[in-house]
């Protein structure tokens, strides 16, 4: 083990906010976690017609007039929606807090496909005359837009940006948010991730005619990780904001701590523009266990990324294999199975599903395994029953994506 | 278009643009902005609106004619005689 970090260094999750296909809250998630309910439909695109997809149901006006959610993004709107969620949660009062000293740390997968194409289709009904080219374009596309729609708001004034980090984003957003933190630039962090991408047929088109988009006659089990049939991903919504802070300001104000971050990693394959490399992300999980200063049989949980993709599901058992072995404490699950794939979201959102387990001690399962892939079957993969465990201790979460990024992050259950 | 329907035309699309807005008692003779919140990007939505729905282009410089509702009708009246 590592020598103990001072309080100052050390940062706690405070406040969670989230919206996912399958849930509003964390409570809500979680309980649909356990009863094995996906999220996953159907919604009309542009072009494509029907498609599956995870789409969220939440009312964006509890926190937004109808004039900024004309004028905003559906990622806008998750974002603030989240943001306002977590603050709640975290029982700050966002009135007596200096504003000028939150960050705002969003992972996005993309950011402006949506506004783009919605502005295409519109002018091509005017023969694309570009007159008619919206003067909101810009602001809508900008890159920090989600996280610039927080700090409009809520009149928060310290610094806003989001974080390009394809499908590894939700992680991004955290370890962007500690560091912050860690750094003193900010004393209290909004840090997650944010997808809007079911909202634009391009994500699904480019998925599809690489043979990567999950299809089945049911939407609820299309998204099939692990599964010998599984076909591809399911393009999801949601979003997930975290409060992040440091636990010398928390001890003093005593909140309710759902975990506290101790190791995070990210690195590049190097490698391809989307095929995995399982070797990266076993360097990354290490990495992550080293500045964890732990070892991988402290591990409880792994939240696997597991998309469905026949190669992408075997690369990643391959990578936890050879770090975990045959550990006989760690237990492996994946939330996509419910919820589909949630992009700049994912990373966070599958991480706070699964800290509870911190509390309940049940890890919840892996949906949608009807045939489980021989190359998948991971010691310890708990499929389509929740498993109830003597501890979890530590929670990794491994979040990967396109042009090889990967990222693993690791949550301890707080303890002083 | 006949004079009222202009006018009913204008609060429809203001409507749209700033639907938090309570246009019931908008004064005809004082400027929009001065009575509902509306900032420069919103009076652009206007602008593009009757480029859509009419295929009026008003000019920058005529701006100001926009700026009260009043002054709005008599300057789209002549424009949408025919519509």
């Amino acid at each position: 083990m590592v020598a103990k970090m001072p309080d100052e260094t050390r940062i706690v999750i405070t406040g969670i906010g989230l919206i996912a296909p399958n849930g509003n809250n964390v409570t809500e998630f979680r309980r649909n976690l356990l009863a094995g309910k996906s999220g996953v439909g159907k919604i009309e695109t542009h072009y494509m017609g029907e498609v599956i997809a995870g789409v969220c149901d939440f009312d964006p006006l509890k926190y937004q007039s109808k004039k900024e959610l004309r004028r905003g993004t559906r990622a806008g709107s998750i974002a603030i929606y989240c943001a306002h969620e977590a603050i709640a949660d975290s029982k700050l009062d966002l009135e007596s807090v200096d504003k000028s000293r939150i960050g705002i740390y969003l992972g996005i997968t993309e950011h402006g496909n949506v506004e783009t194409e919605h502005e295409i289709y519109n002018i091509k009904q005017f023969d694309y005359n570009v007159e008619l080219w919206s003067h909101h374009h810009n602001p809508r596309t900008v890159a920090n837009s989600p996280a610039g729609e927080v700090t409009l708001n809520t009149g928060i004034t310290g610094p806003h940006y989001t974080l390009g980090g394809a499908c590894a984003a939700g992680n991004l957003g955290l370890i962007q948010g500690l560091q912050m933190l860690r750094l003193g630039d900010v004393d209290l962090a909004l840090a997650g991730g944010v997808s809007e991408t079911p909202h634009t047929f391009g994500v699904f088109a480019a998925f599809k005619n690489e043979g990567a988009l999950a299809s089945h006659p049911d939407p609820q089990k299309a998204s099939r990780p692990f599964d010998r049939d599984r076909n591809g991903i399911v393009v999801s919504e949601g979003g997930c904001i975290c409060v992040l802070e440091r636990l010398s300001d928390v001890l003093e104000r005593d909140a309710k701590i759902y975990g506290e971050i101790v190791g995070y990693a990210t690195n590049s394959d190097a490698f391809d523009f989307i095929l995995p490399n399982a070797q990266r992300q076993v360097e990354c999980m290490n990495l992550a266990l080293k500045k964890a200063g732990i070892s991988a049989s402290d591990i409880d949980i792994i939240n696997t990324h597991g998309t469905a993709t026949p190669e992408g599901d075997k690369a990643e058992c391959q990578a936890i294999r050879e770090v975990f072995g045959n550990n006989s404490n760690t237990y492996i699950n994946n939330t996509k199975s419910y919820i589909g794939h949630t992009m700049g979201a994912a990373g966070a959102l599958e991480l706070v599903g699964n800290l509870p387990s911190f509390e309940d001690h049940i890890v919840h399962q892996t949906i949608n395994v009807d045939n489980l892939d021989p190359e998948c079957a991971l010691k310890n993969l708990v499929i389509n029953e929740p498993k109830k465990v003597d501890k979890v201790d530590y929670i990794l979460n491994n979040s990967f994506g396109m042009l090889g990024i990967n990222s693993a992050l690791i949550v301890k259950g707080f303890a002083e | 278009m006949k004079t009222e329907e202009i006018r009913s035309m204008i609060l429809e699309v203001i409507h749209e643009i700033v639907p938090d807005e309570d246009l019931s008692n908008l004064k005809g003779d004082v400027r929009i902005r001065d009575q509902i919140e509306m900032d420069s990007m919103d009076f652009l939505d206007i602008i593009m609106e009757l480029r859509k729905r009419y295929g009026i282009t008003v000019p920058e410089d005529d701006y100001m004619k926009l700026s009260t509702l009043d002054s709005s009708v008599a300057y789209l009246e002549p424009l949408l005689k025919d519509t």
